[in-house]
């Protein structure tokens, strides 16, 4: 029988609840070790204990990281799923089960390989406390796997030996029942199977890790000085790795004293008032949130902008309101994050796509909302935020040095003539601002949302309303030249795909899948809002252009034609938004599709 | 309407304070609420606090919400930045501020709406953060901004411009801070000048949260047709007002009481406010005393004034969070930015 190395779906079907994760986890990080190209992704219920949850690993030699249908293995530990679990195997899968009970007949597929093993059986005269043998059917069924699929036992054992570092008690227990495991596969199974993993070196300087703590990492690094928040799946962990980072990088030698502060606010509302409150005096602030709290931020954005007050506000997308579909993934607030608010408000928006774009776009972010004086929202997902994914490292330049935008200082007062709050000095649309205290009889000015005139006094004239509005446009084009760039590859081609976030990653194999099916396209990913002139210019020279987003309402795509005021027939939307994260086989058959009902001409076809 | 600025011609006979500072160097920008309006007053007791307190005008953060007693930080101390930010969410910014400045002076202004209907939530947690600051309601019972709507500090019974009566309880903001953890709680009347100058020091100089719930009387919406009362006072610049109706300028209402005694002041609406002043001998460090003295007065249809309760040792959020002793936004990216070997480390816990 012939053999696939490095190449398969896995899923493993747990009990959220049951420490499956740090199993799971290390089944993914070794292969991470090995050299492979893995993927991970979570699929959980809004729930703390008793409830269907799914850990996939995707391992592809190919580096395809995006989520592909269908499951090779299925390692199927949750009775309740058990029907559903086994279904979603392809024709000629494993499905691995605990035999101790048999298989009930409904459940056989004769177009499937079925692995039994009798973990609880194997593990009941080995540990006498039923809940560390509840633990450690984990454990054991990692051991199977390993022995199965040719996993190199001592990176695993290694990892064990680091994982419970300082309890040691801990660390001869979980080998032995990862070798109770082992040892039955040899013993009982064919070994390994034709799925199987293999040292590769592919991976460079890479690192596995989630888009959360890049994003807290990149806001150490960055310089936040002031975060808050409200709880909220996906986001939560980008505040708790925050704070975890700051207690480790952020304290005073001397003192031990906190280089920030951490305020775990009553809702959202407050902590953007925190965070906006923070910025006006000075302090680089940010939050993090998701979908239901962007809502609730709203009205404290508007009078951000409208105030002229950095702030950095963290939005990992989910979807939809309420429990339950909301802890899965979407891109379903790209218009309400751009548009946030009352009056004419437009905000400016990043998109990253990786681990280290959400740790360069952190600091980044910090600098550019205090470049441009404004709220900067990243809109990071939960398919990134949450999933280890495979990174470039983590890069800082010592000699970078954060751009606090224009603030003058007390000497700098000093030397001008009459300080106007909002005068367009240098005719970028961006005024010079002053931290409260600065000097005793000059600078001092009263910040509200409008009814201003340059210098800061009050005033309904209208005239004035619409010299500060025209101003804020102003604004609003330099920062169309700061934020970051788009990713473009051009090759000549008629038609382009444009995309943004985490749909960068199964858009390598979805292209390669197309080139073959004769369908090439040049390539733009989105990296901010407002949009460049290459994303103008990418549009503009490109028939049809695909817009793949996950959400419903192709919401980037409606963002483009209100902006860049394009013919709506030539964006074409690729839509995905089921909760979870769109696959290559999805984007490939929808772009496919259109050209075989719309009859466009492929590579192919004009080549015979 | 635009904004008039105060000729800035000294008295030459005003009195001097420690920095040689004169009131006018901690006045604002020219008001422009209703002539009368208790607001004013406050600023006023504000203007005169700091100055006798010799603060250097600039070294004040001044935040507010929405309404018209959160216009007020424009008509006070103009060398310090202000910010009239969202409607009842004063506490928050003024967290966010004081977080990033733990030197600076903060004031909170906001209204009776502003506090304890939209904000009240905001309220409540900005008292068990325990941020240093001052924060003061000015407190008219009604919504003056949006013309005269009962706001939730209304007393169940009272009536309305046109005579409708309130059918809800009130809230109580200093029962709040009491039982929330306040440590300096005080209540006192914007016409007591007296009483709530020295009410302001006191608060500016707490360490903590230090809350005053001023009643605060709007001449506009109680002050209906019919009224027999004289205005006796006209207010300072009313001409420079520009407002969309017509407002009759009214009588500032003051009160000057000794203390131990109850003071009956007659409202502008007609009703009676009942002001008894604390007892010297009251004690206001007994958290669970200070409550229950102030709400049984209530019942009797009394309005306590002074200084309810007093913790002056407690911590305020700088402590309980222990951040350095420079304020956060003087740290530049040396201080702040871990620099690159410790990313290298980190990285290497990534693989
Ligand atoms: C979100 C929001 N809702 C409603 C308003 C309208 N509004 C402005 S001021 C105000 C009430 C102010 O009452 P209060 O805080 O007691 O201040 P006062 O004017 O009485 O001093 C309201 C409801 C607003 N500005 N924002
Ligand atoms: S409406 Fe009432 S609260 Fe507002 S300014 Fe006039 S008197 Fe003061
Ligand atoms: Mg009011």
């Amino acid at each position: 029988m012939s053999v696939t190395y490095n190449d398969f779906v896995i899923r493993f079907a747990n009990v959220n609840g049951s420490g499956s994760a740090s199993a799971n986890g290390m089944f993914a990080k070794a292969l991470f070790r090995m050299g492979i190209p893995v993927a991970t992704r979570n699929i959980f219920p809004s729930n703390i204990q008793g409830l269907p949850t799914w850990f996939e690993v995707r391992v592809s030699a190919k580096g395809y990281l995006g989520r592909r249908e269908g499951v090779d293995i299925m390692v199927a530990m949750n009775a309740e799923t058990f029907g559903e679990d086994v279904a979603s195997l392809k024709p000629g899968g494993y499905l691995f089960y605990d035999n101790t009970k048999p298989l009930a007949s409904e459940f056989h597929r004769s177009d499937i390989h079925e692995i039994g093993v009798p973990i609880a059986q194997l593990l009941l005269p080995e540990f006498t406390d039923p809940k560390q043998r509840g633990l450690f059917k984990n454990i054991t069924y990692l051991g199977v796997l390993t022995a199965l699929l040719n996993i190199e036992f001592d990176v695993i054992t290694g990892m064990v030996s680091k994982q419970y570092k300082g309890k040691d008690d801990l660390i001869e227990p979980n080998i032995r029942a990862m070798e109770i495991g082992r040892r039955y596969a040899f013993d009982y199974l064919d070994c390994p199977l034709p799925l199987q993993v293999k040292r590769l070196d592919a991976l460079g300087d890479k690192i596995m890790t989630d888009g959360n703590t890049a994003a807290a990492l990149g806001s150490v690094y960055g310089g936040a000085s002031v975060c808050a928040w409200y709880p909220i799946t996906p986001s939560t962990s980008v505040v708790e790795s925050f704070e975890r980072y700051c207690n480790q990088l952020r304290r005073d030698k001397a003192t031990g004293k906190s280089k920030f502060a951490i305020v775990q606010a009553e809702d959202e509302l407050s902590a953007i008032g925190v965070v906006i409150g923070a910025g006006w005096n000075g302090a680089r602030s940010f939050t993090a949130t998701s979908g239901p709290g962007l809502s609730l931020m709203s009205e404290f954005l508007g009078l951000a902008y409208f105030a002229e007050i950095p702030a950095v506000l963290w939005d990992i997308q989910r979807s939809g309101p309420s429990t339950g579909m909301p802890t899965r993934t979407q891109q379903s607030d790209v218009l309400s994050a751009a548009y946030a608010s009352h009056g004419d408000t437009r905000h400016v928006v990043l998109f990253p796509s990786t681990p280290r774009e959400c740790f360069d776009f952190a600091a980044d972010a910090l600098d550019l909302a205090d470049r441009l004086q404004t709220p900067i929202l990243v809109l990071s997902d939960l398919e990134l935020g949450m999933n280890d994914s495979l990174s470039e490292p983590f890069d800082w330049d010592d000699s970078r040095a954060y751009d606090r935008g224009k603030v003058l200082d007390a000497r700098a007062l000093d030397e001008i003539g009459r300080f106007g709050r909002y005068l367009d000095v240098d005719g970028d649309g961006i005024g010079y601002r002053t931290y409260p205290g600065t000097h005793p009889s000059k600078g001092a000015f009263f910040t509200r949302g409008t009814s201003r005139d340059e210098y800061a006094a009050y005033t309904e004239s209208p005239a004035a309303y619409q010299r500060n509005m025209e101003r804020l446009l102003k604004k609003w084009r330099t920062a169309s030249a700061l934020v970051p760039k788009a990713e473009v590859v051009s090759n000549g081609r008629r038609n382009g795909v444009l995309y943004f976030g985490t749909t960068a990653l199964p858009m390598p194999e979805a292209l390669d899948n197309l080139a073959e099916e004769g369908i090439e396209l040049d390539t733009c990913r989105v990296r901010a809002f407002p949009f460049g002139e290459e994303v103008e210019k990418f549009v503009r020279e490109h028939e049809q252009v695909f817009v793949v987003e996950q959400n419903r309402d192709g919401q980037m795509r409606q963002l483009l034609v209100n902006e860049l005021q394009v013919d709506p027939a030539r964006l074409v939307p690729v839509l995905y938004y089921a909760g979870l994260s769109i696959s290559a086989n999805e984007i490939q058959s929808q772009i496919a599709n259109y050209y075989s009902v719309n009859r466009i001409s492929r590579m192919t076809e004009v080549k015979s | 309407m635009t904004f008039v600025a105060k000729p800035a011609v000294h008295h030459p006979r005003l009195p001097v304070n420690d920095l040689g500072l004169t009131r006018r160097d901690y006045e604002g920008s020219v008001s422009t609420l209703c002539a009368g309006c208790g607001h004013d007053s406050v600023s006023a007791a504000i203007v005169q606090a700091c100055a006798e307190l010799s603060i250097p005008p600039h070294r004040f953060a001044k935040i507010s919400g929405i309404g018209c007693s959160s216009k007020t930080p424009s008509y006070f101390l103009n060398r310090s930045h202000g910010f009239n930010s969202v409607h009842g969410r004063m506490p928050s910014v003024a967290t966010g501020a004081n977080l990033a400045n733990k030197e600076l002076y903060t004031i909170g202004i906001s209204g009776d709406g502003d506090s304890a209907s939209i904000g009240l939530g905001q309220f409540a947690h900005i008292v068990r953060r325990r941020i240093n600051m001052l924060y003061i309601v000015d407190n008219n019972g009604t919504y003056g901004l949006t013309k005269g709507q009962f706001s939730a500090t209304n007393d169940k019974g009272s009536t309305n411009k046109r005579g409708a009566p309130n059918l809800y309880e009130a809230i109580d903001l200093v029962s709040m801070a009491i039982q929330l953890g306040a440590s300096f709680v005080a209540r006192s009347f914007s016409g007591d000048k007296k009483q709530l100058v020295p009410l302001i020091k006191a608060g500016l100089m707490h360490h903590g949260m230090a809350f005053i719930d001023v009643v605060s009387p709007c001449v506009a919406f109680n002050n209906h047709n019919g009224s027999t009362k004289s205005y006796e006072y006209v207010r300072k610049h009313s001409e420079t007002v520009v407002a969309a109706d017509y407002v009759p300028a009214a009588r500032e209402i003051t009160a000057d009481y000794a203390p131990g005694t109850t003071e009956r002041v007659s409202m502008p609406d007609g009703s009676t406010l009942h002001l008894y002043k604390v007892a010297e001998d009251y004690d206001p460090h007994n958290r669970v005393e200070a409550l229950h003295y102030v709400q049984s007065r209530q019942e009797r249809g009394e309005v306590v004034t002074g200084l309810l309760y007093l913790d002056p040792a407690a911590m305020d959020c700088h402590d309980i969070l222990n951040t350095l002793d420079t304020p956060l936004n003087q740290l530049g990216t040396g201080e702040l930015c871990p620099g690159s070997s410790a990313l290298t480390a980190i990285n290497e816990s990534f693989r």
